[in-house]
């Protein structure tokens, strides 16, 4: 058990070690001060953002930087970290050197699973820190409006934005499954990582396509931004739950097909 | 070890589509054996070794390694297995000793507390310490070469299977890689070295097995292999029915005649000196008489119909 760990944290380590993944970080973490710059211009010209009015509270740049990428920068950065998991060591040669230490197929995929997740909350972590310590230090950490039109105080609003978080890591963890199996497909990091911006993308047009009204409660890019609900007074926690419901059908799916495919297959590469 | 055969295979196949790359061989590795498995470029080594080690799924047939069925009871024969396969793969942007740390932690079986220690000896043991804290990228193909092997030796082996570990080795590499292996053999280790270079397998290895477009066309110890390549016997006589009769009445029923011309496989026994007399007696008229010497090269080209490098 306590070795399983040490895939685990070496596989972190892998993660980390390379400069994609880091700058990707940076990426993930200029957005929020994008919107501490935005906020303050606006606020300086008087009125300030709509939904607050009077901002005092800087927890809402972290929600608001959530917001704008939790549907394109968010699960990218998910879509390029499963390319790495099985197709990119496949590409190297260095799954059939892992296969053989030996590592089971199935554990060495529930490792890959596990850091890929890993990988996601890192990813909003450094969205929600870098907004959380930008926003506080530009607006204060004051009383805030809900949608409902009532106020909240600050420690109300940072378990409720630490909510949001963990509801954004479910819906991008659904993501990662896809990922998982593409990257069981291939041998190609790259193939994997459009594959996946593939899929998020058409969820994201037939979300606008009115035909296709239907399928929207099966889309990870409609449910993923229910988390504003959060926001309502009293929270509104119907939306929320059926999201992580769809989430985790998404991840039990293609779980299975991922291990179906890896347990099975000839490593050729 | 309780099996004294580290390898065995029957019927072993493996069907890519409609090509077969490996066609129902049957390995036989004796434990203790430096086996060097010998065959041109795509003639199924290495997709043996993939199976083997379960990385390919077998289409038809059964192999054991330790004792151990494959692919169903791998995670109890690789434990006991250190690979080298189709050359080193690992991290380019990561140093040697982080690669190597890497590998020992998916090892299940290898204890965290000693892995520095296992990692330094490993990299003494090739080479490579100097250049440990080098990445994986800069490093020369023969230092990766090496430090594949120094992965293999991270922990204790009863078995190393090593596909075609001096590619890419200048001719110091190879002498080293050569020493390593039969130091490795002296401490018991069973070696299965693929090769498609002949000198290197007689150099190296103590059982050979020679794979031809996905068959195992021969198997046998290298002494055995030698004395078939050795001894050839050529008798040029205006007799040739008269002379096959004498040979067949000693023991030598393989001879074939063409022409004026009786070759054969020459045996041990009768000496060469009692075949001519007892040609001459009864009544052949010798012409000429000879036992040819071939060369295991000239062996294997019969064998395969296709020329091996020499190098």
């Amino acid at each position: 058990m306590w070795r399983d760990l040490g895939l685990l944290r070496s596989e972190l380590g892998l993660m980390l070690s390379r400069w994609r993944n880091r700058l990707g970080l940076g990426v993930l973490a200029l957005v929020p001060l994008m919107v501490t710059i935005g906020m303050y211009q606006s606020s300086r010209a008087g009125g300030g953002p709509d939904i607050v009015g009077g901002l005092t509270n800087g927890l809402v740049v972290p929600l608001t930087a959530l917001f704008a990428e939790a549907v394109l920068f968010l699960p990218l950065a998910v879509a390029m970290l499963s390319g790495d998991a099985i197709a990119g060591e496949a590409n190297q040669g260095t799954l059939r050197y892992l296969l053989t230490v030996p590592v089971a197929r199935t554990r060495l995929l529930v490792v890959k699973y596990l850091s890929l997740m890993i990988g996601a909350v890192m990813g909003v972590g450094i969205v929600l820190l870098v907004g959380g310590i930008l926003g506080v230090a530009v607006f204060g950490a004051g009383e805030t409006a809900t949608l409902s039109g009532s106020r909240i105080g600050f420690w109300d609003s940072l378990g409720r934005l630490l909510l949001a978080g963990a509801y954004v890591s479910v819906i991008l963890w659904a993501i990662a499954a896809i990922g998982l199996f593409f990257s069981t497909l291939v041998d190609q990091p790259v193939a994997v990582s459009i594959g996946v911006m593939v899929v998020v993308a058409l969820m994201g047009i037939a979300q606008a396509v009115p035909e296709l009204e239907w399928l929207r409660p099966w889309l990870l890019t409609t449910r993923v931004q229910s988390f504003v609900d959060l926001m309502r007074d009293p929270i509104y926690w119907t939306q929320m739950r059926n999201g992580v419901l769809v989430a985790l059908g998404w991840m039990a799916v293609f779980l299975a097909a991922a291990w179906a495919r890896f347990t099975s297959r000839d490593i050729t590469s | 070890m309780t099996d004294p055969l580290a390898v065995r295979s029957t019927g072993l196949t493996k069907r890519f589509g409609s090509r077969t790359a490996v066609d129902g061989i049957d390995l036989v590795v004796p434990a203790g054996a430096v086996y060097g498995f010998l065959g041109p470029n795509g003639s199924g080594k290495t997709t043996t070794i993939r199976m083997l080690l379960g990385l390919v799924k077998p289409t038809a047939g059964a192999a054991q390694v330790l004792g151990h069925e494959v692919p169903g009871e791998l995670q109890l024969a690789l434990p006991r297995v250190g690979a080298l396969i189709e050359g080193p793969a690992m991290h380019g942007h990561l140093s040697g000793r982080a690669n190597l740390a890497r590998l020992d932690a998916a090892d299940r079986t290898a204890d965290p507390r000693t892995r520095g220690r296992r990692m330094g000896e490993a990299l003494e043991r090739v080479g490579l310490t100097a250049a440990a804290s080098k990445k994986f990228k800069n490093y020369s193909l023969g230092m990766k070469q090496r430090l594949g092997i120094a992965a293999a030796l991270m922990q204790p082996h009863d078995l190393l299977v090593l596909d075609e570990p001096t590619n890419g080795l200048d001719p110091q590499g190879t002498r080293e890689v050569r020493h390593l292996v039969s130091s490795l053999a002296q401490d018991g280790t069973t070696v299965l070295v693929s090769s498609h270079l002949l000198s290197e397998v007689e150099q190296m290895c103590s059982h050979v097995g020679v794979m031809s477009r996905g068959r195992l066309i021969a198997q046998d110890t290298l002494s055995g292999l030698k004395q078939q390549a050795t001894a050839r016997l050529r008798v040029e006589t205006p007799d040739p029915e008269l002379a096959l009769g004498v040979l067949t009445s000693l023991g030598l029923g393989d001879a074939t005649s063409e022409g004026p011309i009786v070759t054969g496989p020459m045996p041990a026994d009768p000496a060469p000196e009692r075949l001519v007399a007892a040609l001459v007696e009864a009544g052949v008229r010798v012409r000429g008489f000879a036992v040819e010497g071939q060369g295991l090269e000239d062996l294997f080209v019969q064998l395969t119909g296709e020329g091996f490098d020499v190098a």
